[in-house]
């Protein structure tokens, strides 16, 4: 029987999120100060050395992502950091709780990472419909500038940081890096053809880090324990732990730290309290909508970006929805198309037109239609095409939940 | 408020769109952006009015229609819909009278869909304006509607 391993949550639930002096009492910013006394470029290689992938979804190293940041564009006079709080992949919910539980647990994490790429002002970009971790987070960095840990020569060093919320206003998309910085500018939420990476010519055009709230809430325990004390969790190549949102069909959903590597059977039955009413496993989708179906015979895999990846799988943003048996793979796969339909931004015609066309076939596999295994081959090359010629991930996704569902559920479909 | 004296307090920069745009939003009693509002915005801000529609039109949480004084927002995401959604949904539509993108003819509730709102360990979920209810049924939504109406 596994148990939790609350690395990022130990102060969730325990501390007021509210008080700076509770996030101190328990060693809160004593990672900044150690941070601030190594020179910026000890912090990125310590990041490399513990390994840690960006938690966002697509799992890239968060040190190497620093290391292009601060070497981007020598001659440009700023830097930004973004911090990407857009969390609206349907089934995540672990970037609200660290926001709303321990907020100034990535409030630290974000001037340690400004300080390493010697970025002197960020913008936290939260979804508008997360109200409270926009007034929690506001707090903690109103506490923040008064204790010195933002603001001009912060702990007395030589270091100045500047941070501001700018909340969104409903859109999936912004949560993809470089249409987070559209927004930011003030536009419409359409991508931007890369490259140039962020790391180059982002926000402003100036080099910009996009990163993750759980990312960041992973770097001060980094720095204030290092990279060995890091490592002892999760896998070689996937160290550190990973908060897993779990919903759908079981007794106790609800985001669980753990170290990567455990298998989904074990999140669901040590952790989640088991399948909901003792009912049957049909499925899960890992990852949320931009993620995909895995059926019973995933339940022993090792949850590891690697792994999953070999299986045709996603890690993903750690959305675990679990269905039961009774509900219909069907049901859930059409809502994920018709997500994709109201969310593509209808800048590129394979997206705009592919993610309608999806949502309509789909409704055509139900309309008594005798070709049905021929009109799941034309969705699949369709949502193919669509992947190959999209130019952001929103319309290289549809792939994911569609090819897993027919790979698995395709009798039921 | 006028609109003018919410632009004031905001730098005359267009990156700072969306907080203009959600703070005039939530002065309006009817929770909407109007034409003049735009047309005051594009000024402000110096961007064409073009632009600024095209901005207000993109962003869901944006309306350019009159809404109810209190926006209802249910979430539909893969995650709702497992755990029956779709009776809260008939069961809102049933009480208020009205379907989905429309207001009560008292002018009190919106009734929208929303995209996943980060609430699954509680679900189903809805919000109404900045609140946020889970773990919703029927009993619990008429007990909530009538908090509202008795403001």
């Amino acid at each position: 029987m596994i148990q939790e391993t609350r690395v990022i949550l130990k102060n969730a639930g325990q501390n007021n999120p509210e008080s700076i002096e509770d996030y101190m009492a328990a060693g809160g910013y004593e990672a900044l100060r150690k941070a601030l006394s190594i020179k910026p470029a000890g912090i990125i290689d310590e990041l490399l050395e513990a390994g840690l992938r960006g938690r966002g979804g697509a799992g890239f190293s968060t040190g190497m992502k620093q290391q292009f940041t601060s070497k981007g564009c020598q001659d440009c006079p700023q830097r930004y950091v973004v911090v990407n709080a857009d969390e609206g992949e349907p089934g995540t919910f672990k970037d609200r709780v660290i926001m709303e539980e321990d907020p100034h647990l990535y409030l630290e994490g974000t001037i340690i990472a400004a300080y390493a790429i010697q970025a002197t002002k960020g913008y936290i970009y939260i979804r508008g419909e997360y109200t409270d971790s926009i007034y929690k987070t506001q707090k903690a960095i109103n506490d923040a500038y008064e204790k010195g840990f933002l603001g001009e020569s912060i702990m007395g060093s030589e270091f100045d940081f500047d941070v501001e919320i700018k909340p969104g206003a409903g859109s999936y998309l912004c949560g993809e890096e470089l249409t987070m910085l559209e927004s930011l500018e003030g536009k419409r939420g359409n991508p931007r053809i890369k490259p140039p990476f962020p790391a180059e010519k982002g926000l402003f055009g100036m080099p910009t880090l996009v990163n993750n709230v759980e990312t960041l809430a992973n770097i001060p325990v980094i720095i204030s324990r290092g990279k060995d004390w890091y490592r002892q969790y999760g896998t070689e190549r996937s160290p550190g732990t990973k908060i897993f949102s779990i919903s759908g069909q079981v007794n106790k959903p609800g985001n669980y730290e753990v170290e990567l590597g455990v298998t989904l059977r074990q999140l669901i039955d040590d952790l989640a309290g088991g399948m909901k009413d003792g009912k049957t496993f049909k499925a899960a989708l890992l990852g949320g909508a931009a993620g995909t179906f895995v059926d019973a015979g995933m339940l022993d895999e090792k949850m590891t970006y690697d792994n999953l990846r070999e299986k045709d799988a996603t890690l993903g943003s750690g959305a675990v929805i679990v269905l039961a048996e009774g509900d219909s793979v069907y049901d859930i796969l059409q809502n994920c198309l018709r997500f994709f339909r109201h969310e593509s931004c209808g800048k590129c015609v394979p997206c705009r037109v592919g993610t309608s066309l999806l949502v309509r076939k789909g409704v055509e596999l139900r309309n008594g239609n005798p070709g049905k295994m021929l009109m799941l081959q034309e969705m699949e090359k369709e949502a193919e095409l669509m992947a190959q010629t999209s130019l952001c991930p929103l319309g290289q996704s549809p792939i994911l939940p569609l090819k897993s569902a027919i790979r698995y559920f395709a009798k039921e479909l | 408020m006028s609109n003018q004296a919410i632009l004031n307090q905001f730098a005359p920069e267009q990156h700072n769109i969306l907080e203009v745009l959600h703070a005039i939003q939530d002065n309006h009693p009817q929770n909407y952006l109007t034409k003049d509002a735009l047309e005051e915005t594009a000024r402000y801000l110096g961007m064409t009015k073009s632009t600024v529609y095209g901005v207000a039109g993109y962003y869901t949480m944006f309306s350019l229609k009159p809404r109810g004084k209190h926006v209802i927002r249910v979430c539909v995401s893969p995650v709702c819909e497992i755990m029956k959604v779709n009776d809260v949904l008939l069961h809102l539509e049933k009480e208020l009278g009205v379907g989905q993108g429309e207001t009560t003819p008292c002018g009190l509730f919106t009734l929208e869909v929303s995209e996943c709102l980060g609430q699954c360990q509680e679900a189903p979920s809805m919000m109404i304006n900045e609140q946020v209810y889970n773990k919703l049924n029927a009993e619990k939504i008429s007990e909530i509607l009538n908090t509202y109406r008795a403001e």
